[in-house]
């Protein structure tokens, strides 16, 4: 078992004949079961074409219709990538994760207004994807510093996810699922929604969430924790030392109006029994220290 | 992006919120002519910088004459304005905005942000105009109201009117700032705003209401569709630093400490900057060289943190993911060479063919220290700049 995706996943890359999304589909299509995996690409007016021996198709319906593919990824750039995550809600895709990173707030209320009633899960936008490892890759994190075992990892940041990932494999923790959430103010799904998640996957025995400042992601996260999760977490807080009123890279991390600081988050996280370290270097460490 | 008041006011206007009528004046001699323009007996000399608290840095002042009008100029043009958002080297004053003195009534405060909850544009409004917002949220939260705007409809003009009753305004008044309420929420929709705030929102002695301060920030990626906001952007108000980091696709924040970190991925580079914490040092800035790490964007990055005479050592933390370490750390050694690198250097280098890229930098002679892990990197980065 996993969360999200698995070797069952039928899935189409959005935007495939662009520079990142083909170089992308090549690295999933080569990890894994990623040929069995990768069914259909499109990007408007190149249908008929193929691309790392994947069918394109001009529109996510005809692609969903001609390979029953379910999980869609988003590499479309910034200007048109709302409008695409809206035609794979339309065409009832299960999951939809959007690698995209610099989509407009505006465009990303509207998508998610548009898309309150549909079944469809979104993942991100601007983020690093999600990897069931062992099984499917799908977005842009290296696939070689993953291990299949029982810990579930969420995180809002990319390169930060890969740390973590890298010091729980080094110490022999495998991963049931990684979902990086990204870093946007508007997006899918949450830390809270993940979490649920890995709570009933009966595969998973721990979860390591990565946060960072702005915005109270985190402490609803927590909440929820202290009150359902019956599986151990441990959790790290990226931005003790940033001062308030800058934006540390994602458009989210910012502390404004007194809202959103570090320690806030650390407090509600160790008070719901989450295990947090204040030192990055440690995550896995703890992972493993908690699990004995 | 953040613009003027004077800026701001202007597109508000736009879209029919009212303000006090005002010019920007550059010189004193335009602040003069601008005062006669205006007419009236009372003027308000403001400062014009991005940041707020001017009014207790005495960047706001009142005229009576003229020749107030003239002395205030002045005195502000060219002034070292201190406020809290400033930091204590303060912003020089180069802009100012005249504008007309108003009765004022009552003072309240109204803005709109996005909601990450909700994950919608809200609407706050409040009785207790003319302080800080923060205040108010903190000690008597009851007197925020809050509405969620619907972003197919947009703010209704019901709405508006309630938040307008919430807020304590008499009948008379309650239309014409529900009408406000509805311009400030188009005008904030239309130019993809990232935040408006009308502190205070006043009610003069005749009934009228206007925007007698305003606040509006906007998203950075949205800046594209809005030529006419992008001509908006005053060089003057931004560190030096940071924009010649922007040209690069680096994104760098000066801190105050004295170790120089080059990371690649924010929430990575975050986690550098705290790990030296706890460690003992403290980060000099803050850089993300997004996924990419090219030599030129290492060689620039170089280049702008060693600009800075504070700093002591360099740590670049590159978990280059997909990216091959042997390109990266020849990156990393041909950047060094060009930049005569004076401080020392610790680099922890993460990603495939990593192996290869310690050795290329070991075989350069470059004196690099080569760090195994973030905890190892920390360590040797913070003895090196203490030694």
């Amino acid at each position: 078992m996993s969360i999200l995706i698995n070797k069952n996943s039928r899935v189409l890359t959005q935007g495939i004949t662009g520079k990142t999304g083909s170089f992308h589909t090549k690295h999933s299509v080569e990890y894994a079961f990623g040929r069995d995996c990768y069914v259909a690409g499109v990007t408007p007016g190149k249908g008929g074409e193929t691309l790392e021996g994947v069918p394109v198709y001009d529109t996510v319906a005809e692609a969903r219709e001609k390979t029953g593919a379910n999980v869609s990824v988003v590499y479309v750039p910034p200007p048109f990538a709302a409008a695409a995550i809206d035609e794979a809600v339309a065409a009832d895709i299960d999951v939809v994760i959007c690698i995209t990173e610099g989509i407009p707030v505006k465009d990303m209320i509207l998508t998610r207004y548009k898309m309150r009633d549909a079944r469809t899960v979104l993942v991100g936008p601007n983020c690093p994807g999600v990897i069931t490892p062992d099984e499917v890759k799908i977005g842009i994190m290296p696939g070689y510093i993953h291990k299949k075992g029982p810990i579930g990892v969420v995180s809002r940041s990319g390169t930060l996810t890969y740390e973590v990932v890298d010091q729980l494999t080094r110490l022999g923790l495998g991963q049931s699922t990684c979902v990086g959430i990204g870093g946007d103010p508007v997006n899918g799904v949450k830390h809270l929604d993940v979490m649920e998640m890995f709570n009933d996957d009966p595969e998973t025995e721990g979860v390591v969430m990565v946060g960072e400042i702005g915005g109270s992601d985190e402490e609803a996260c927590a909440a929820w924790v202290k009150e359902n999760m019956n599986k151990p977490v441990v959790g790290f807080i990226a931005g003790i030392t940033a001062p308030p009123g800058k934006r540390m890279g994602h458009a989210g991390a910012i502390i404004s109006g007194g809202k959103g600081a570090a320690a806030e988050k650390i407090a509600a996280m160790e008070d719901a029994g989450i295990a947090v370290t204040r030192n990055p270097a440690d995550m896995g460490k703890m992972m493993k220290e908690v699990l004995a | 992006m953040k613009i003027h008041e004077y800026q701001g006011k202007e597109i508000l206007r736009e879209y029919n919120v009212a303000t006090p009528r005002g010019y920007a004046c550059f010189t004193v001699d335009e602040a003069v002519s601008a005062a006669h323009e205006l007419g009236g007996n009372v003027w308000v000399v403001k400062a014009q910088i991005h940041a707020g608290g001017r009014g207790k840095g005495g960047g706001v002042k009142v005229a009576r004459s003229v020749a107030e009008v003239k002395a205030h100029a002045q005195s502000i043009l060219g002034m070292n304005l201190v406020t809290h958002q400033t930091g204590p080297e303060g912003k020089v004053v180069k802009r100012l905005l005249l504008e007309e003195g108003v009765d004022i009534d009552r003072e309240l405060y109204v803005g709109l942000v996005v909601d990450r909850g909700t994950q919608r544009v809200t609407m706050m409004a409040s009785s207790e105009g003319g302080t800080e917002i923060e205040e108010v949220a903190a000690e008597t939260p009851e007197k925020i109201h809050k509405v969620s705007i619907n972003p197919i409809d947009g703010l209704s003009e019901r709405q508006a009117i309630e938040l307008a009753e919430k807020v304590g305004l008499s009948n008379a008044v309650q239309n014409q700032a529900g009408e406000f309420f509805v311009s400030l929420y188009t005008a904030f929709w239309d130019t993809d705003a990232s935040l408006a705030e009308i502190n205070p929102l006043v009610v003069t002695k005749d009934g009228g209401v206007l925007a007698l301060d305003a606040k509006v920030n906007f998203d950075d990626n949205a800046l594209y569709r809005h030529k006419e906001v992008m001509e908006l952007r005053d060089l003057d108000e931004e560190d030096l630093n940071e924009i010649e980091a922007s040209k690069f696709g680096l994104n760098y924040i000066s801190l105050d400490g004295d170790i120089g970190c080059l990371v690649n991925g924010a929430g990575l580079a975050m986690a550098t900057m705290d790990i030296i914490k706890l460690y003992g040092s403290s980060p000099a800035n803050f850089l993300d060289v997004g996924g990419g790490a090219t030599a030129e964007q290492v060689t620039e990055a170089f280049k702008i943190m060693l600009r800075n005479p504070k700093l002591k050592a360099i740590l670049v933390n590159i978990f280059g993911g997909i990216m091959r370490c042997d390109v990266i750390a020849e990156g990393l050694v041909n950047a060094a060479q060009e930049v005569n690198l004076s401080v020392p250097l610790v680099a922890r280098l993460e990603g495939t063919n990593v192996e290869r890229g310690r050795e290329i930098i070991e075989e350069s002679g470059i004196a690099i220290t080569v760090a195994t892990d973030m905890a190892d990197a920390a360590e040797k980065v913070v003895a090196a700049a203490q030694g």
